[in-house]
């Protein structure tokens, strides 16, 4: 899967999870302070791109993820 | 009474007891009641009979052990595909081994704590995403007067409940923003198989315990535990609801 491909899948994800249309959701947005995510939503998506990209995202690694090129550069790190 | 058109509740511990006069109760409001039941195949037959007789437009029978987490996340996935969705979890399973603290054996403490403690955690994490994405839902943990107030030769049993209570707030808390309500229901000394052990002598003497000066009835609790259950109760969370004659204020 390229980069590309991740970025779209994690866009789709958030989409969906956040209910914000997807032209709203920038490669820079941070999930909480642009997408307006709370600790439930970011639990929610933590748990969907693993389930998506097959991933496992540890706590201590997902407080790092803040923003969508966080989420893409773990996911295309840690897929196998 | 109370309207449950259109939802699904789960009900654990459901073949006997007070888990088949909840789920009775449930499927009187018009809900699918899924049934789950540890063992007791006649019961639980029986138990869906009922429930299907009293109104519930779909009804099954899931047996699984509440206390292992993959059985119940499978369940949990089952129901919602079976049934349409997951509105209500009701964890009323629950099983009792009385004897004094010092005689108390490791295995008697760990399964009272798996069945009547984890296991009502496990079905709540398993219905937490379901509930979250449909923005609501109820979740309601049967405890025990016991829970509160202490009982000799029921230490495990007591801890269990006074457990629940507080899984009960902290997950009404964390999923209050989701609209998912979470009480519990403390019932006090309930007519069933599980009180029916006890000697004449001991029940007389616990009538004197209680103003109301009767043992209550499965469907006492089951109307207790319907309402937390109903949107009539939408404002209603974290509560621990009594259901004890009085027995303890």
């Amino acid at each position: 899967m390229t980069t590309a491909n991740v970025e779209q899948k994690v866009k789709n994800i958030i989409a969906d999870q956040l209910g914000v249309g997807e032209d709203e959701i920038k490669i820079t947005s941070s999930f909480i302070e642009d997408l307006g995510a709370d600790s439930l939503d970011i639990v929610e998506l933590v748990m969907a791109m693993e389930e998506e990209f097959e991933v496992e995202i540890p706590d201590e690694e997902a407080e790092n993820i803040k923003t969508v090129q966080d989420a893409v550069n773990y996911i295309t790190t840690h897929k196998k | 009474m109370f309207d449950f058109t259109g939802k699904t509740a789960l009900v654990t511990g459901a073949s006997r007891g007070i888990g088949r006069a909840i789920a009775v109760a449930l499927a009187k409001g018009g809900a699918s009641v899924a049934l789950n039941y540890a063992g007791n195949e006649a019961a639980a037959a029986e138990a869906l009979e009922l429930v299907q007789r009293a109104g519930a437009p779909r009804a099954k029978l899931y047996r699984f052990d509440v206390a292992d987490p993959a059985a119940c996340n499978q369940a949990v996935e089952d129901v919602v595909a079976d049934l349409g969705g997951l509105h209500v979890l009701v964890n009323n399973a629950g099983i009792a081994v009385d004897q004094l603290v010092m005689r108390v054996k490791d295995e008697d403490w760990n399964r009272q704590l798996q069945v009547n403690l984890t296991g009502a955690f496990n079905l709540t994490r398993a219905v937490t995403r379901p509930m979250m994405k449909a923005r609501g839902g109820a979740i309601v943990n049967l405890t025990s007067v016991v829970g509160e107030m202490g009982n000799a030769g029921q230490a495990a049993y007591a801890a269990t409940k006074a457990g629940l209570i507080g899984l009960t707030k902290s997950v009404a808390r964390e999923l209050a923003s989701r609209n998912v309500r979470v009480n519990a229901v403390a019932p006090g000394y309930i007519e069933t198989d599980m009180t029916a052990a006890l000697p004449e002598a001991a029940k007389t003497k616990l009538q004197e315990l209680i103003p109301l000066a009767r043992l209550g009835t499965a469907e006492d609790v089951a109307n207790a535990v319907a309402f937390l259950a109903s949107d009539l109760a939408s404002y209603v969370t974290g509560e621990v609801l009594r259901v004890n004659g009085g027995m303890y204020m």
